[in-house]
């Protein structure tokens, strides 16, 4: 039996056009449509099967935001036993301010100690910090990062996972439990699940919602501006039908004698 | 601004990683500005033929420990935030890879030091240090000033690393620490990839495919392509995390870095840890339905079409004309 919680984070969807708001410092609010981060999707996978595997509960958590509901009753359709909402943190961009919310939620709230906490390894706006380190040592506990495999020895309370690094090469650590893994990739593709399904959970089952207890905390990094990046670096730009710029690329690499 | 500009050291499996000289370059850059020294900061268990290759730093901090011997983040943290401690630097810079990547999070919040992470650039503005840090898949670029001390993570390919090489050897400090002899997380060992089917680090011709290629059954007409053209496809991380392709097709950080004749990207949206895998490629051809996409910043020549559209035209020119060549 184990029981695995999932610290799961909302993040833009980069396919949107990201807007600058007027004041020249944060995101037009108006032009971001939140998605849930794509390796807190491989943490969530990861959790399920490890579930599958020995037993247990999975508990879903993640900040009060817009779009949370629709992440948290998917999560529940695809196995989830728990989702909750930690309410009442204004964190903006600040992971620190996030972690930091999350940390005292977790233990105010009674929902720590669990064997393993499970985390993305990271996110596209992770300015300030990682969730997962910073939760673990908030909570102080180990934590490994870029883990694509974990095994589980239940009874010894100790889990083996490995690291990917580059060109392939892998580690293998050791871990006392209960620990933080930031995940990368889970061992399968995270599964799919069927709108009618996650329509379902929403109907029979209910999202819990805890409270930060006091104050949250602020980041030290301030932002003095954000832009949005221009396309640089003066690519040349083939124009015209499919047929056209096919030709265009043949014709590129028949100068340069690679065909 | 008080206290030294410190640079960690990434060393990994006996050397000194490429990542670590170009933050260096820029280490001498802040050093520079605010007059302070810079010292590369040297973890390990047995690094002394390391020291030579440091010279661009005014001096090397050294602690040896067997626990420090691979680079297991909490211990390396832990140890960092001793030195910190005890030496009071005004920045600590950390080369981000797959290697140091939750170092930076683990100290910062150990030490309640501020830590930013993604940065492209550091500069001293009136006296603070900002950073610039590539946000959303390298979409948005956010100056920021964080209090100092504080702990920046760097992203590879800041500076050109031979302005941080230098063959001289620096002023050497060791340090010895007291760490834990059975810490929480311990190394087990490394495992080599399993070999693949094809090298991709060795093709001339790489037809790249991403997230872009939406099916697949799409992936088998990059297949094709590449085979008229005499080369072989490899992807981005998604492609790779759906099993469409192989672990030995990724291109990025934390995938082989390439570096072929062409590099036709499809559907690729040039994230900052897919593009330090190909940005060295002779010919980049980025095809793309987004006009923004940060691919186009590293490709010589984009289109904005729909990838699959071009794809099937484009294979049967090759294998009309390559026959008839
Ligand atoms: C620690 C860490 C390590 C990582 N390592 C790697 C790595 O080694 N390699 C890697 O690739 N990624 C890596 N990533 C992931 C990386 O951050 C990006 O998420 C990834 O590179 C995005 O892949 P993509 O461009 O295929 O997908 P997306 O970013 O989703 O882009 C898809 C693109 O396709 C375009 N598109 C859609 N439809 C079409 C069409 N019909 N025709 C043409 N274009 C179309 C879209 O406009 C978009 O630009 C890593 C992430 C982390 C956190």
């Amino acid at each position: 039996m184990l029981n695995i919680m999932v610290l799961v984070k909302l993040v833009p969807d980069v396919v949107e056009e990201l807007e600058i708001a007027s004041d020249g410092r944060s995101l037009d609010p108006a032009s971001v449509r939140l998605i849930l981060n794509e390796r807190d999707e491989h943490a969530l996978e990861e959790a399920l099967l490890l579930k599958e595997r020995h037993g247990g509960t999975v508990t879903v958590v993640a900040l009060d935001v817009p779009e949370v509901d629709d992440v948290l009753f998917t999560a529940l359709a695809k196995g989830a036993d728990r989702a909750v909402k930690i309410s009442g943190v204004e964190a903006g961009l600040s992971t620190w301010a996030i972690a930091g919310a999350l940390a005292k939620a977790l233990t105010s709230s009674g929902l720590v100690p669990v064997d393993l906490i499970l985390t993305g390894v990271q996110a596209i706006d992770d300015l300030d910090g990682q969730t997962g380190p910073i939760v673990a040592r908030l909570l102080e506990l180990p934590y490994v990062g870029m883990v694509c495999r974990v095994e589980v020895d239940v009874e010894a309370h100790k889990a083996v996972v490995i690291r990917e690094y580059a060109g392939g090469v892998t580690g293998t650590f050791e871990v006392s439990l209960p620990a933080v893994l930031g995940i990368q990739s889970a061992e399968k593709p995270p599964r799919y699940v069927p709108v009618a399904k996650v329509r379902a959970a929403m109907k029979t089952q209910q999202l819990e919602s805890v409270p930060v207890p006091g104050q949250g905390e602020s980041s030290s990094v301030e932002i003095l501006q954000m832009a949005k990046l221009e396309v640089t670096g003066g690519a040349v730009m083939l124009e015209g039908s499919p047929e056209e710029i096919a030709e265009r690329i043949w014709d590129l690499l028949k100068e340069r004698g690679l065909v | 601004m008080a206290g030294e500009i410190w640079v960690l050291v990434e060393q990994w499996r006996g050397r000194v990683s490429d990542v670590t000289y170009e933050v260096l370059a820029l280490g001498r850059e802040v050093s520079a500005a605010t007059g302070a020294s810079l010292q590369a900061v040297l973890l390990g268990s047995d690094v002394k033929d390391l020291l030579p290759t440091l010279g661009a730093a005014d001096g090397v901090l050294v602690t040896e420990h067997p626990t420090l011997g691979e680079p297991v983040s909490e211990i390396w943290a832990l140890a960092l935030a001793q030195l910190v401690e005890r030496h009071q630097p005004l920045v600590l810079l950390i080369p981000q890879t797959n290697v140091t990547m939750e170092i930076g999070s683990l100290l910062a919040t150990r030490l309640r030091l501020p830590f930013v992470n993604f940065c492209r650039d550091i500069q001293v503005t009136d006296k603070r240090l900002v950073a610039r840090c590539l946000l959303y898949g390298g979409k948005v670029e956010a100056t920021v000033a964080p209090q100092t001390p504080a702990v920046l993570g760097v992203l590879p390919g800041v500076r050109p690393q031979e302005q941080g090489r230098a063959e001289r050897t620096p002023t050497v400090t060791a340090i010895s620490l007291d760490l834990p002899a059975e810490p929480p997380v311990r190394f087990k060992g490394y495992t080599e990839p399993p070999p693949g089917d094809v090298d991709i680090t060795r093709e001339n011709i790489l037809v790249a495919v991403g997230r872009g290629i939406q099916r697949p059954e799409n992936v088998a007409l990059a297949e094709e392509l590449a085979a008229a053209l005499g080369g072989a496809v490899c992807g981005s991380r998604p492609v790779i995390d759906q099993g469409w392709l192989p672990p030995s097709r990724q291109v990025g950080t934390s995938g082989m870095i390439v570096k072929p004749q062409l590099y036709l990207a499809l559907g690729i949206s040039g994230a900052p840890e897919h593009v330090q895998g190909m940005k060295d490629a002779a010919l980049i051809i980025a095809i793309n339905t987004d006009p923004r996409a940060p691919i186009f910043s590293v490709a010589h020549y984009g289109a904005v079409v729909d990838a699959l559209e071009v794809l099937p035209v484009l294979t049967e020119i090759a294998r009309s004309r390559r026959r008839v060549a």
